[in-house]
């Protein structure tokens, strides 16, 4: 399976790297033809704003939109799980995202930077030690949402068909527990 | 289920955040909005940029806390801030305020000229300038969460900055080929401490997130830094003293991004209007040169 890293900006060489050590080929994503080519797509941490817009700039934001909503396993940790839900809660003035996921969250909704934090939780059933950098939570999910994981009493791990978010960094850590979740249950066929 | 802040692991994860981003010097409301238009993944708020502290001469402090709250509630993306080296009221004042960086920087003038900041007594993160390997280790010993070769602020000439990376990233490499009996030694030269001179060398990097600063003006100096392995830079006086400063910053965004591929940086250097005009480093009197403050 090759699986895609959106490298607009953020910390997307740790996700490839992360993937590669699950055993699969991960290619940086700035292009529609990278786009194209591969089977899964991780949206990684960084600035929401400065990715949507690196991502119309360079017109790959219709085609990621396009590519989600026909199916691709898409995984968004922190802005990547921004990028994915359907409604944004302080965002930036007329904020826009891929969507994908029937979810509503709030940006930086645990505070600033010296409100950020490390926490244990447990992520299907799986006990885990999770950073929390500026993080969004998930405010309010649609019917078919899954909740995976809780902290401080909001969803912060979320699945829909074959999206998956977090709220927190697990590329940050050397827990592949999520990225094998990802792999294993949103890409199973691919 | 407990939660700690302040870690080293969330100061550092944060810079990781920032990578592949710049990030601009602003000293208003509709500049800040302006950078964030613009694609800057934060934002430095300060009340006169590097060029014009050194015009304007005289003792540069923090910014008034009114100015810096103003910005970050203008924008939703991180706001920095700078505190003068060695000033750790300054950097509890800024902590108050939950800025999400401080800069210890040499722009400002120092408040001390023999010791950093005990940046390990804070929850906020801290970014400090390096000119070569030993300077940045010796931050990150003091507690730095993110380095940024410091250039020569105020300039628009990159050499300096051009300098700094080639010499950090020249140390480096040396570090990785030494035998492992003789980095007591290079620990002793590097004026660090022997833990982190050992780090550096297995690893073949710092621990930390290294950014580019001081005299970036253009898409292409941003490129050029990006390709000579910074991990994102800062652009100070670069943008808002040039003639058209949301295009030149979106450029520079756009370059940070696309750093390998001249086409791209040819589409965004085209008709950005005027630079700022610039001062050759080597015309700076020596006791003038921001970069050689820090110890």
């Amino acid at each position: 399976m090759k699986v895609g890293v959106l490298a607009l900006q953020g910390d997307f060489r740790e996700h490839i790297l992360a993937t590669t050590q699950c055993g699969h080929e991960a290619i940086e994503v700035r292009r529609l033809s990278e786009l194209e080519s591969v089977d899964a797509l991780i949206l990684p941490g960084g600035e929401s704003t400065t990715i949507v817009h690196l991502a119309k700039t360079f017109q790959l934001f219709d085609p990621i939109r396009k590519r989600i909503g026909d199916g691709l396993p898409v995984y968004g940790s922190c802005a990547g799980m921004i990028l994915l839900a359907e409604h944004i809660l302080d965002g930036a003035q007329g904020q826009e995202t891929f969507g994908g996921l029937d979810i509503t969250v709030r940006r930086n909704a645990f505070g600033r930077q010296v409100d950020s934090f490390e926490s244990e939780l447990e992520f299907n059933g799986k006990k885990m030690n999770a950073v929390f950098i500026r993080s969004p939570w998930v405010e309010q999910y649609g019917p078919g949402v899954q909740v995976l994981a809780e902290a401080a009493g909001h969803a912060v791990a979320v699945c829909e068909g074959k999206v998956l978010a977090t709220s927190f960094h697990p590329e940050l850590t050397s827990n592949l527990e999520i990225h094998r979740y990802f792999f294993e249950e949103m890409c199973k066929g691919r | 289920m407990s939660e700690t802040t302040g870690t080293a692991r969330v100061k550092r994860g944060m810079a990781e955040m920032l990578k592949g981003g710049v990030i601009m010097d602003v000293v208003n409301v509709e500049q800040a909005r302006i950078a964030e238009d613009a694609g800057a993944c934060a934002v430095m708020a300060l009340e006169r940029v590097p060029a014009d502290i050194r015009a304007q001469g005289g003792v540069a402090r923090m910014s008034d806390p009114d100015m810096i709250e103003a910005i970050q509630a203008a924008v939703s993306i991180p706001v920095m801030a700078k505190v003068r080296i060695g000033h750790f009221v300054e950097a509890q004042i800024i902590e108050s305020l939950g800025v999400d960086y401080i800069d210890e920087s040499e722009v400002l003038t120092p408040a001390d000229y023999t010791n950093h900041i005990d940046k390990w007594n804070f929850k906020i993160p801290f970014v400090c300038g390096a000119t070569n390997l030993g300077e940045a280790l010796r931050r990150i010993n003091e507690g730095a969460a993110m380095i940024r070769s410091k250039g020569e602020a105020g300039t628009g000439d990159v050499s300096n900055a051009m300098m700094h990376m080639r010499t950090i990233g020249a140390e480096i490499r040396r570090l990785s080929s030494l035998r492992e009996d003789e980095l007591y030694v290079a620990a002793k030269e590097l004026q660090a401490p022997y833990a982190l001179v050992k780090e550096v060398a297995e690893t073949g990097k710092l621990p930390v997130v290294l950014f580019t600063a001081g005299g970036i003006a253009t898409p292409a100096d941003a490129a050029l830094m990006m390709q000579m392995g910074a991990d994102g830079v800062f652009v100070g006086s670069g943008i808002f003293k040039s003639g058209n400063p949301a295009q030149r910053a979106a450029a520079c965004v756009k370059a940070t991004t696309f750093y390998q591929d001249a086409k791209v940086l040819a589409e965004v250097s085209r008709g950005l209007g005027e630079a700022m005009v610039g001062i050759n480093v080597a015309d700076i009197p020596v006791p003038h040169r921001l970069a050689d403050r820090g110890w």
